[in-house]
């Protein structure tokens, strides 16, 4: 990949070599991708073993999901604004659409972790049954991985405070996060449609 | 910036009207699989492949709009890796329900 423009750079600084930390990064995604098959497997295993107890017909709620899927779907966009001003070095509009982002991905997950509380609250915790067990791994996983990128979305906006150039490292940073960031959105349809309007269908 | 794409190949460049037609076809995609299943148009295992169908394909638009994943030449290791990870994927799920299916048909579980 791009290998033979090396010589070239090599004579002007070090920092701009071609770097493939993007890929690296990808590489990882790819892995996590591997680790949602296996939860998403062990789901469909579970998807009618409910030991007598509430089912998913029972307590999922399609309005609350639309509603997480429509935020989680909008930052996805918004990130991509990110992106797009990045790419125009405009670091305001950068930073006020990871804002945007931020509070997007925030309002998932307290619409998830909401819910979880009703489920709890109902007696469908995951100790109640297999299904709850699954269902609460898998789903839970993906909130866990949507904290991490809010954490991680803070991180690269101070970052971006200290150092307001977007030059290529800020960019590429921004980069890899933006893999996260659509790559969770990947999940989470996987998530609405085969977690919760399956389990109604 | 200009040549950001060309010298460091594996930051994808991006556009906002990629971005905007990849949004409208993925609301679309949500929109048709939330409505076939809260009008009850498709239900039992009718309705489990339209959800599979139309998710495959939301994912696709997700890949192509968002990932920015395709076969040009800065991109190629990511769609080589990417496909292989998807049918690693798929072994991994399509194996566990076919072997659990047969699990329970053979011990007569059910």
């Amino acid at each position: 990949m791009s290998q033979s423009t090396l010589p070239a750079h090599h004579a002007q600084e070090h920092e701009h070599q071609p770097s493939h930390s993007v890929f690296g990064f990808w590489s990882y995604l790819m892995t996590d991708c591997v680790l949602f098959a296996s939860l998403f497997a062990t789901f469909a295993m579970m998807a009618q073993q409910f030991a007598g107890g509430p089912t998913a017909k029972d307590l999922f709620n399609l309005s609350d999901v639309a509603l997480e899927t429509a935020l989680l779907l909008t930052s996805s966009l918004t990130f991509g604004f990110a992106m797009i001003c990045a790419q125009r070095k405009n670091t305001g509009a950068v930073l006020a659409w990871l804002f945007v982002t931020f509070l997007l991905g925030a309002g998932f997950l307290w619409l998830e972790v909401h819910e979880f509380a009703h489920l709890i609250a109902e007696g469908a915790g995951p100790q109640r049954s297999a299904f709850w067990s699954a269902f609460f791994t898998l789903v839970g996983t993906h909130g866990l991985h949507v904290t991490m990128g809010l954490v991680w979305l803070v991180v690269l906006a101070v970052q971006i405070v200290k150092k307001p150039g977007m030059d290529e490292r800020e960019v590429r940073r921004l980069a890899c996060l933006s893999l996260f960031w659509h790559f969770l959105d990947i999940v989470w349809i996987c998530v609405f449609s085969f977690v919760y309007l399956a389990s109604v269908v | 910036m200009a040549n950001t794409h060309t010298t460091h190949s594996d930051i994808p460049h991006v556009t906002v009207g990629g971005y905007l037609i990849g949004f409208v076809l993925a609301v679309v995609l949500t929109v048709t699989s939330f409505w076939l299943v809260t009008t009850g148009k498709a239900s039992g295992e009718q309705g489990l492949i339209w959800l599979a169908v139309l998710g495959a394909a939301q994912v696709v638009v997700h890949v192509m709009f968002f990932l920015h994943v395709n076969t040009s030449k800065g991109q190629r290791w990511h769609a080589l890796s990417f496909a292989y990870t998807i049918l690693m994927s798929l072994v991994i799920i399509v194996g566990t329900v076919w072997v659990m299916h047969n699990v329970h048909m053979l011990m007569m579980a059910r």
